[in-house]
C-alpha cells in the first residue's frame, strides 16, 4: 500500500507545485517601493508644458499614478477601463506620459479620450526609473501621505480596480 | 528552376537567421573606454527587467539602455559601483541582481538543493540498509546441508563416470 502511496503523494505535490507556477507570473516582480514614500518628480505638464506637475501638489489626496505611452500596446486595452474608472469618480487619476513624443501622446489622448486629471511628460523615462517602471502600464495607488499603497504592473483590470483598489481607496481615505 | 528557387530561399532563410542572431553585447561607445568597461562589467551583474533571462549588459531593450546610461553618468559623477547597485535596487529590488545575495528570501534557492540531495542520500542509505537486512546469510539447516552434500556428490558422479 505505502508502496503506492509515496510516490502518488509526490506526484500529487509536483502537480501542485507546476500549478502554482503556472498561475504565477513571473514578469510581475514586487517593487520594493510598497509602503515607501512615492519618489519626488516635478515635470512639464503635457497639455501645457509652461505648467509643471509634482508629486507633493497631491499631498492630502489619494490618488492613481498611471504610466502610459502611445506607443505602449497594453495601454491601449487599458485605456477605455480607465476612462470608466475616471468616470466613476472614485479617485483622481494623472498619467506619467512615458518615454513618448508630445503630439504622438496628444493625438493618442484626442483620439481616445482623456482618463487624467493632467498628464505629465516625462521625456527621458527618469522618473521612471525612479518608480521602477519597466513595462508600461504600471499604475501607483498613493496615498495621503504621498506613500505608495500599492502598485499594479500591466494593466488595471476590473478585477484589480473592484477588489484591491476601490477598498483600498476607502479605508485610506477615511 | 524549381530547385533554384529553393536553393535561393533556402539562402535566404539561413541567412536571415544569421542576421536574426542576437547581437553579443551592446558595443561600448568610444567616448572613453575605461568608464565603458566599468559600465559594462556592472551591468552583466544586472537583470534587464523587460527580457529577464538577460543582463543589463546583453539586453538591448529600451530600458536596459537608459539604465545603462543611468549607470554611465552616476560613475562619471563619482558615484561607487555599491551605491549604484543600491540606486537600482530601491528602485527594482534584488530582483535586479543577477547574482542572488544570501538572504532569507533566497534561503530555499541557496540551499534548497543540499537539503534534496542530503534528503536524496538519507532516504538511498535507509534504503541500502534494508536491502541488506533481507540478503544476510541465512545458515544452513542440518536437513539443507544434507541435501546440498547429496547434489555434490551426485554431480561429481556424474562427471567421473
Amino acid at each position: 500500500m505505502t508502496r503506492f502511496a509515496i510516490p502518488l503523494v509526490l506526484f500529487i505535490l509536483l502537480v501542485a507545485f507546476l500549478a502554482i507556477g503556472l498561475r504565477h507570473d513571473p514578469h510581475e516582480v514586487p517593487s520594493p517601493l510598497i509602503d515607501k514614500p512615492a519618489p519626488a518628480f516635478q515635470l512639464a505638464q503635457l497639455r501645457d508644458p509652461s505648467q509643471t506637475f509634482s508629486a507633493a501638489d497631491m499631498r492630502g489626496k489619494v490618488w492613481l499614478l498611471n504610466v502610459w505611452a502611445s506607443w505602449c500596446v497594453t495601454c491601449r486595452e487599458e485605456h477605455p477601463l480607465l476612462l470608466q474608472y475616471a468616470r466613476s469618480g472614485a479617485l483622481p487619476i494623472y498619467g506619467l506620459n512615458y518615454k513618448d513624443k508630445r503630439e504622438d501622446a496628444l493625438s493618442w489622448l484626442g483620439e481616445l479620450g482623456d482618463p487624467y486629471v493632467l498628464s505629465v511628460s516625462d521625456n527621458d523615462g527618469r522618473v521612471g526609473i525612479d518608480y521602477g517602471v519597466y513595462g508600461a502600464p504600471e499604475t501607483y495607488l498613493i496615498d495621503r501621505n504621498g506613500v505608495i499603497r500599492f502598485k499594479q504592473i500591466g494593466p488595471v483590470t476590473p478585477d484589480i480596480w473592484q477588489n484591491t483598489i476601490l477598498p483600498l481607496t476607502n479605508q485610506l481615505n477615511k | 528552376m524549381q530547385l533554384a528557387k529553393r536553393i535561393v530561399l533556402l539562402i535566404t532563410v539561413l541567412f536571415g537567421a544569421w542576421v536574426c542572431m542576437p547581437a553579443k553585447e551592446a558595443q561600448p561607445s568610444a567616448a572613453d573606454p575605461v568608464l565603458e568597461e566599468r559600465v559594462m562589467k556592472l551591468s552583466r551583474e544586472l537583470r534587464c527587467l523587460v527580457c529577464q533571462n538577460e543582463t543589463l549588459a546583453d539586453s538591448r531593450a529600451d530600458l536596459a539602455e537608459d539604465l545603462r546610461t543611468q549607470i554611465r553618468e552616476q560613475m562619471k559623477a563619482g558615484k561607487s559601483d555599491k551605491e549604484i547597485i543600491n540606486y537600482l535596487t530601491t528602485r527594482y529590488g534584488k530582483f535586479i541582481l543577477y547574482n542572488p545575495p544570501v538572504d532569507p528570501t533566497t534561503y530555499m534557492l541557496w540551499f534548497g538543493p543540499f537539503v534534496l540531495l542530503l534528503g536524496g542520500l538519507l532516504l538511498l542509505f535507509r534504503y541500502v540498509k534494508q536491502r541488506s537486512g533481507l540478503i544476510a546469510e541465512a545458515p544452513l539447516s542440518a536437513e539443507e546441508r544434507r541435501q546440498a552434500e547429496a547434489l555434490l556428490a551426485s554431480e561429481n558422479g556424474k562427471e567421473t563416470s
